[in-house]
């Protein structure tokens, strides 16, 4: 196990093995993105209290999971560079940054459409949502301080400090917005009550999760292989490579 | 087992490979001259000497022990005067001499500073914003440190940039004084100078 | 003159160190320190003219705008915190010291907050009576922003650092601590609202308190860290 790990954390070796894994997460992404929006729109019964309008959970939900794991993630692959000095681990986590604050965004824009039926207004400052849109901020910080640095091995330290202290930070800004919210109770519905889901509805938001996670790692892996060819551009094994597709 | 050495130093600035397998040891008493055209690396490599630089491969080690692990118990032993002169134009020659020997653990009092800015030939000076001295002045308040500081290894990044030939005497004094005394000396200088050393060997960068 | 040396070097009396030479540096550029203070004020004041002078309305919104004007004016002047002494060198003199150069970080965030911080603090009452508030919010006012400025400049430092040197530096480390903030702005504006509404502002400044032991202890160590990876 262990060799197999030093084996692929070498970039060459991990260029190649993601390129054999991207179409199989591509193709498994495809496939429950079929099945999970089929069963979104087709199977799972018009929700008694909100009508069609709840469908969008089927995006929103899975999209706001991912944008916190993905957060996550990305911090402990950063952390494992800066501590290790792996060159892979700090690409991995620059390679998950866009995706992790496209699903961030996602989450903010379905619950925006989600809202308008449901609280009658595109924005309430609720406590999910407004840590969401703290989150899209603290993933725009990390990839605008990583994009000014020229030098890469800075990028990808610097790019860890602040994503570390990003995730020792977020549950104390959830908490602190939470609190905030209940003080100003007035202006906020909650969506804590949430009705027993029925589970053709669990069942499709559970899919349609998994395939988001197959999305993320197939988009993350092709991401993680343009940065390596990037930056070891001038090493002997691109070259070959380059030789190879000419 | 040598007092300073490096092996196989290799350092990367951006796309470009500036040197790469760059070794040397130092003995007490001994001085290295680094030498190279402009962008070869000459500071790059005393960057690394003083550990502010992490060198993309190989290793520097003092007593037998990687720099990187000894931390402030190295920091303890050198000077390093960098291209830049680390003098605080706001501050005078007497506050900057004093600030920069505390942050090196070494506390002078006022009369100590004033006998080091003397003999740097800032006499009358001392007391003068630095932002009102001259480039060369400035240099001479920055080298006063090695006087005060009583450290074994010196590493001087163009040390006799910008000194008049009685500056330029005085500097070449001061380190044939510290290698005489058991000192170690690494610099780089595009002045030819003659420094009586134990041995002096020279490092040529690309 | 230098200020008096305590003996020996280890380290809080090198914090104590650095807060004295950048203090004595601060006062050979007094007028850095006032604009700080002058955009603070002139930010306060904008906001009845922009929202109109209903003395309710205004009451109300007074804690938010004070600390979120606190928030940009402590920001604005972070550069300053490493940046001169990184162009002139003294930086890398910082980072060879053998004193731990956490300590030296906490020593340059003090400072950083002792010349912007305080004159914050100090003017915040005087800018509460535009708003109309009753003594006692001023009082928790101050309180909160004594406590909670200097968080903002121990998070600050790390942003500092981390930025040092780059292109559009002012602007990108803006990006970094203002969602960093939020916490303090929340607690701090929320204590002045909770006294209002006859809740007490202890919970609140009892937080603020641990924010600021937390980022005391955390902050100048990840300040380092960032400086270090700054200067390579």
């Amino acid at each position: 196990m262990a060799i197999n790990w030093f084996k692929y954390s070498s970039p060459a070796s991990f260029y190649f093995l993601a390129g054999k894994m991207i179409p199989l997460f591509t193709i498994a992404a495809i496939i429950l993105f079929a099945v999970g929006l089929y069963i979104g729109f087709f199977v799972a019964p018009t929700d008694f209290q909100q009508g069609e309008a709840y469908r969008i959970i089927f995006i929103h939900v899975p999209a706001a999971w991912m944008s916190m794991f993905l957060y996550v993630m990305m911090a402990i692959w950063a952390g494992i560079g800066l501590a290790f000095n792996t060159r892979l681990s700090s690409m991995m986590a620059t390679a998950i940054a866009p995706t992790g604050a496209m699903f961030t965004f996602l989450a903010l824009w379905t619950g925006a459409l989600w809202g308008k039926p449901m609280w009658g207004a595109w924005w309430v400052w609720d406590a999910r949502l407004t840590s969401e849109l703290i989150l899209l901020f603290l993933y725009i910080g990390f990839m605008s301080l990583q994009a000014a640095i020229d030098d890469p091995r800075r990028a990808d330290k610097a790019g860890a400090v602040i994503a570390l202290v990003g995730v020792v930070n977020i549950p104390i800004i959830y908490f602190s917005v939470k609190w905030w919210n209940t003080l100003h109770q007035g202006a906020s519905v909650s969506i804590t009550q949430s009705p027993k889901m029925a589970t053709t509805m669990l069942t499709g938001m559970l899919i349609m999760s998994i395939a988001c996670w197959m999305y993320a790692i197939a988009v993350i892996l092709m991401r993680t292989r343009t940065i390596i060819l990037e930056r070891e551009r001038h090493t002997v094994w691109v070259g070959e490579l380059q030789g190879v597709t000419k | 087992m040598s007092i300073l050495q490096g092996s196989d130093l290799e350092c990367v600035r951006g796309d470009r490979r500036l040197f790469k397998d760059i070794n040397f040891s130092l003995e007490a008493g001994e001085l290295i001259q680094v030498h190279g055209p402009n962008g070869s690396g000459k500071t790059s490599l005393l960057r690394m000497l003083c550990g502010l630089a992490i060198p993309a491969h190989g290793k520097i080690c003092w007593h037998g022990a990687d720099i990187r692990s000894l931390k402030g118990d190295y920091y303890g032993a050198i000077t390093y005067l960098g291209h830049l002169s680390g003098v605080k134009d706001d501050l005078t020659a007497i506050e900057n001499l004093r600030i920069s020997s505390a942050l090196a653990g070494v506390e002078i009092d006022t009369k100590k500073a004033h006998d080091a800015l003397q003999h740097m030939g800032l006499g009358g000076r001392e007391l003068l914003p630095v932002k009102v001295l001259s480039q060369g002045q400035r240099r001479r308040v920055a080298l006063a440190r090695l006087l005060v500081c009583r450290t074994v290894l010196w590493i001087l990044d163009e040390p006799l940039a910008a000194l008049d030939s009685a500056a330029v005497k005085l500097v070449q004094n001061l380190l044939e004084q510290h290698l005489a005394q058991g000192g170690m000396v690494v610099m780089t200088t595009h002045q030819e100078i003659d420094i009586a050393a134990g041995a002096t060997q020279r490092l040529q960068l690309a | 003159m230098l200020p008096a040396q305590p003996n020996g070097c280890n380290s809080p009396d090198m914090s104590l160190w650095v807060i004295q030479r950048d203090l004595l540096l601060a006062m050979r550029r007094r007028a850095d320190v006032l604009t700080t203070l002058f955009f603070f004020i002139i930010v306060v004041s904008l906001f009845p003219l922009g929202v109109g002078p209903e003395i309710n309305m205004l009451r109300t919104m007074a804690p938010g705008v004070v600390w979120v004007a606190a928030l940009l004016a402590s920001m604005l002047s972070l550069g300053r915190m490493f940046s001169s002494d990184y162009l002139d060198g003294t930086l890398e003199q910082m980072l060879l010291s053998p004193q731990s150069l956490s300590m030296l970080v906490l020593g340059k965030a003090l400072a950083h907050w002792l010349v912007t911080g305080v004159p914050l603090v100090l003017m915040s009452p005087v800018l509460g009576i535009q708003y109309d508030l009753s003594t006692e919010a001023l009082l928790v006012l101050t309180a909160s922003l004594l406590l909670g400025t200097p968080v903002l400049s121990l998070i600050g430092a790390i942003g500092a650092a981390l930025t040092l040197g780059l292109r559009g530096g002012g602007v990108l480390v803006s990006l970094l601590v203002l969602p960093l903030y939020i916490p303090v702005l929340i607690f701090g504006a929320g204590a002045v609202e909770a006294s209002a509404a006859g809740l007490g502002a202890g919970a609140h400044l009892s937080l603020l308190g641990a924010f600021l032991l937390v980022s005391l202890v955390l902050a100048p160590w990840a300040a380092a860290v960032s400086l270090r990876i700054s200067m390579e």
